[in-house]
């Protein structure tokens, strides 16, 4: 059959629907059994589960730099300065280039928990859902990153997809993508066959 | 009605003749080889045995090849990101790799544009050789071209021997045992994406792809036409195409345009999204969005 503009709806288009809810419905027991305390609970089963994404996603590890994480080795015994300054003792290779005038360390790094990181409304997030911190200035990104629209996917378009974190691509502390060497051109046709 | 004593009307035997001939070449054709697309499961599958066996003696590599067919209430469609994507070319080569696009002489079914900002989406100012040190360059922006998937595609209503054709998925495949090479879907394509094997195409054994699909990357012979096919042999299997997946910066989207919660569908009803050479009624699949 060489048109493609008919036989597309009906059974099929049903089947599919039911595919989309069982998906759906197995992503959020999936993030129920996950969530913990600070995560919403998930919301029931509907159609438009395939596209509100749970609260937990399956998200790649954090890219923590080697041997920094948990920070409380280091933190927990620590006296806490909330005085905004330069750090000069450690930490020295983190250039903060985002929104710096306004922002330092501890409005998304947790004071009291080192391991986490916060809200603005204080609520503590664990790294594996810095998006949410994120989200807070970016929804507009976070609404398209949910939806599969930003960022990058890999994996199944009509099943299990690969997300990564805001942080997998992007440097929190500096997040503008830097300038990447293109791959080859293309040859040039040429007028004679070699 | 006579002139001249001599009848206007058929003859009988003018009659039988043409009758005749038109049954036989009629049963010729029949007995004839099928188009691999129209010939019944069994038949399609012994080929597809013998080509398995071909390729693998000739690659050096357990090769299969995929009949995989359209999958019902599925039409495919394709995004990019104009506002995202930076010109690295990692598309064309995952592409190449995946596909078993021909090394030398070169075979690259996606081609990066590189255009003005100041211009905009303009082939008349487009540079596809751009090689800077660093992408982006300051004032460009790029917009990768491959096949559009049209709904209403020039290519296949030029090819004389039907040897490429939309699938029911809204995939434009070729059969390359049908395929001329008389290039005239290349001269009605007005993307220019596709791309015609002047030679023998030449790939190393140990890059070629072994997962293959009989419209798709199967190996291709001198003298036929190929082009971008949604990466036929992953997609049918439900898998991304190799270029959304290697994309660094996630500019490129794929999904079901029959699916209300798909990638695709959301992206045309959230963002602003266009078509390349719309006023030509090619009515791609193929969709060009900026996000930001």
């Amino acid at each position: 059959m060489r048109n493609p503009s008919h036989d597309r709806k009906g059974v099929v288009f049903m089947r599919l629907f039911a595919l989309g809810v069982l998906a759906g419905g197995v992503v959020l027991a999936v993030g129920a059994s996950l969530a913990g305390d600070g995560a919403k609970p998930p919301s029931p089963p509907s159609e438009t589960t395939a596209k509100i994404a749970p609260e937990r996603l399956d998200v790649p590890a954090p890219p923590f730099s080697d041997g920094i994480f948990p920070c409380s080795n280091c933190h927990a015994g620590m006296p806490v300065d909330r005085t905004r300054r330069n750090l000069e003792a450690m930490h020295t290779d983190i250039v903060l280039k985002h929104d710096e005038t306004h922002r330092w360390c501890l409005d998304c790094h947790d004071a009291n928990n080192r391991d986490f990181l916060h809200l603005a409304s204080g609520e503590r997030v664990p790294f594996e859902e810095s998006y949410r911190v994120c989200g807070q200035c970016h929804g507009e990104k976070l609404r398209d990153w949910r939806a599969g629209v930003h960022g990058r996917r890999t994996g199944n378009w009509n099943g299990a997809k690969g997300y990564l974190l805001c942080a997998n691509c992007h440097n929190p502390h500096q997040p503008r993508f830097h300038a990447l060497a293109p791959k080859p051109a293309p040859r040039p046709p040429s007028r004679t066959m070699q | 009605m006579e002139t001249d004593g001599i009848s206007t009307h058929p003859s009988r035997r003018l009659f039988t003749i043409a009758a005749a001939t038109t049954a036989a070449s009629w049963i010729m054709t029949a007995c004839g080889p099928k188009r691999l697309y129209e010939a019944p499961k069994d038949r399609l599958r012994a080929a597809i045995k013998e080509m398995e066996a071909k390729y693998s003696a000739s690659h050096g590599k357990k090769v299969t090849v995929s009949d995989a067919g359209p999958i019902p209430g599925v039409e495919f469609a394709y995004a990019l990101d104009i506002s995202r994507c930076i010109g690295c070319r990692r598309c064309v080569y995952a592409c190449v790799a995946e596909n078993n696009q021909s090394r030398d002489p070169q075979i690259q079914w996606i081609r990066v544009m590189s255009m003005e900002k100041d211009k905009g989406v303009d082939f008349s100012h487009a540079n596809a050789y751009y090689n800077p040190a660093d992408v982006p360059e300051e004032g460009h922006f790029y917009v990768p071209v491959g096949c559009q998937h049209c709904e209403n595609p020039p290519c296949t209503k030029v090819c004389p021997t039907g040897a490429t054709w939309t699938e029911r998925d809204g995939i434009v495949v070729i059969d390359y045992d049908w395929c001329i090479g008389c290039r005239y879907c290349m001269a009605a394509c007005p993307y220019g994406a596709r791309h015609f094997n002047w030679e023998e195409p030449k790939i190393p054994n140990e890059e070629f792809n072994p997962n293959t699909h009989y419209l798709g990357n199967r190996p291709r012979t001198k003298g036929v036409v190929e082009k971008c096919t949604f990466c036929i042999q992953r997609t049918r299997a439900g898998r991304y195409p190799a270029c959304v997946e290697v994309c660094p910066v996630g500019a490129r989207k794929f999904g079901n345009l029959l699916d209300k919660d798909s990638e695709i569908r959301y992206i045309i009803e959230h963002k602003r999204v266009l078509v390349l050479k719309e006023e030509l009624n090619t009515v791609p699949r193929f969709f060009y969005f900026y996000a930001t």
